[in-house]
């Protein structure tokens, strides 16, 4: 049976990958704006491919052949759609595997908390690139929002509605985008949680979700913290100085 | 959506009422309220200036386009008549805070539905959908949220101006144009081309196009002839301004806000402290 669905018995057809149905993202290979989009798919259980950006020229290419609807990347290559805007790649993925809550109002609950999240995460993406002697400043001021102004929301969420999830009683985008903050956070302070009691259980219930521990562990499509060959590598290859 | 006691907890309690009778058209809960209140909707249909009957959406934020325009612009073009409260001082501002309404102590903040909304994305979400200018399925709105994506990313570049030196605003400038013909406008022109529809997606008004107008007629404030190579979008313009609720919003006397001048971004730094 195997042999009549090869891409070879049937002429003209997509690449084995495409035939796989599997989403196929397109950026950098490190963090940086496809993280978010990694985190969701396998958190939903969804396996899929890398193709990595690693030179200017292969972006350039990439434009010139019309793949990019803005000239961008992160790209996900997904149900025969060419998708780019981290944001509508997000809320398809959310949508399509019941990740966006139930109804209007949830999605909006979920909606609300997930940019409230990315605008904290925007700072810690964006951090690599400060200049050295605005590090420390920054770094004070990543501190600062997520424990005055972010983390101690999900904190009362949590306690108020004593659920394991953020919104409806179940597993949704709102939860893993939590997570995955959480550990970008502590990654550069530590001790980022200690005043958070709600937040160490939820870091930890949510650690243990069959799919996202698989993807808390090495070898998976997680990619590591940016590092200075990272910031040199997107630099040269989006020119920017 | 029942009233339960936590809602009348959440909010003053006239505003609670008000969010109550609005949902009557929906006819989803079992309150006692609601048996009393279709009743009193149906004996008073079409008087919408009732204060209680109204429960129109309410928005909070300077007065001044920012980050709220968008939301005007979507309100305006679904028909739905909202209010407005103009930050107008640091004091109103904290007040603001204190009072626990602005889940992460920003504005905008729009009153909908029961709900304290706040970041723009979401409150957008939110309308589109309530209102069908959503698409109708997972792939038009993935359509949709890319195109709102990047027309998001141009007025996004057009709302820092005002906050810049003369001479970062020159250099941004140039680059906001560039970027409208090459990288955004294009977009849009070949989507209308190719398909030949009045609108962008799925042969339906939608978000999107509400959003690419918004976007146009904020470019031409930067440059008049900026559409002079997109005949379709040149057209496209011309027949979304003509849509009844989109052409009342462009009227004078509309709640759209005029560019941002200097008495504007005075106040706004004033407020944050900038």
């Amino acid at each position: 049976m195997r042999y009549l669905f090869s891409a070879s018995y049937f002429p003209g057809i997509q690449k084995l990958s495409s035939m796989s149905g599997k989403p196929r993202l397109t950026y950098i290979n490190g963090r940086g704006r496809m993280e978010p989009v990694r985190w969701l798919l396998a958190a939903a259980g969804v396996e899929f491919e890398e193709n990595f950006v690693e030179t200017k020229e292969q972006l350039e290419k990439l434009i010139k052949g019309g793949d990019l609807l803005f000239q961008q990347v992160p790209m996900v290559e997904i149900d025969g759609m060419k998708m780019v805007q981290t944001r509508a790649i997000l809320s398809y993925i959310a949508g399509k595997y019941n990740l966006y809550g139930k109804d209007l109002k949830e999605r909006a609950l979920i909606d609300m908390y997930v940019e409230g999240i990315t605008d904290l995460m925007q700072m810690v993406m964006m951090f690599p690139f400060t200049p050295a002697e605005a590090k420390a400043k920054n770094l004070a001021s990543i501190e600062e929002k997520a424990t005055k102004r972010y983390f101690p929301v999900f904190e009362k969420i949590l306690k108020q509605h004593g659920q394991d999830f953020l919104v409806g009683n179940r597993l949704s985008w709102a939860d893993v985008q939590l997570l995955e903050a959480i550990l970008a956070v502590e990654e550069k302070v530590p001790a980022v949680l200690s005043g958070f009691p709600q937040l160490q259980a939820f870091k930890t219930k949510m650690s243990n979700v069959p799919t996202i521990k698989k993807f808390l562990q090495p070898g998976s499509a997680r990619k590591p913290p940016p590092d200075e060959n990272y910031v040199a590598l997107v630099m040269s290859i989006f020119n920017l100085s | 959506m029942q009233i339960t006691a936590a809602l009348l907890a959440a909010v003053p309690l006239g505003t609670a009422w008000r969010a109550g009778w609005a949902r009557l058209g929906s006819a989803q809960f079992s309150s006692p309220q609601a048996g009393g209140g279709r009743h009193f909707v149906s004996s008073r249909c079409g008087n919408r200036k009732s204060e209680v009957m109204a429960g129109k959406p309410k928005l909070y934020y300077f007065d001044g386009r920012g980050k709220m325009e968008s939301i005007r612009w979507l309100l305006a073009a679904a028909g739905v008549e909202f209010e407005e409260e103009f930050l107008e001082t640091r004091e109103q501002y904290e007040k603001l805070l204190q009072s626990g309404s602005l889940l992460f102590q920003q504005v905008p903040l729009v009153e909908i539905d029961g709900m304290k909304m706040v970041q723009t994305r979401a409150i957008l979400n939110y309308i589109a959908a309530k209102y069908n200018l959503y698409g109708k399925d997972l792939k038009e709105r993935a359509l949709i949220d890319m195109y709102v994506e990047g027309t998001t990313d141009l007025m996004g570049l057009i709302m820092q101006l005002p906050l810049q030196s003369a001479e970062m605003r020159e250099k941004n400038l140039a680059l906001i144009i560039e970027r409208a013909k090459t990288r955004y406008f294009p977009v849009y022109e070949k989507a209308l081309k190719d398909h030949g529809h009045d609108y962008l997606v799925g042969n339906k008004f939608s978000w999107a196009d509400i959003h690419l107008l918004e976007a146009i007629l904020m470019v031409e404030e930067c440059k008049p002839d900026i559409l002079s190579a997109f005949p379709q979008l040149q057209a496209f313009k011309g027949r979304i301004s003509n849509i009844p609720t989109i052409k009342k919003f462009l009227q004078p006397g509309s709640q759209r806000k005029p560019p941002a001048d200097d008495k504007y971004i005075a106040n706004v730094r004033k407020i944050f402290n900038i």
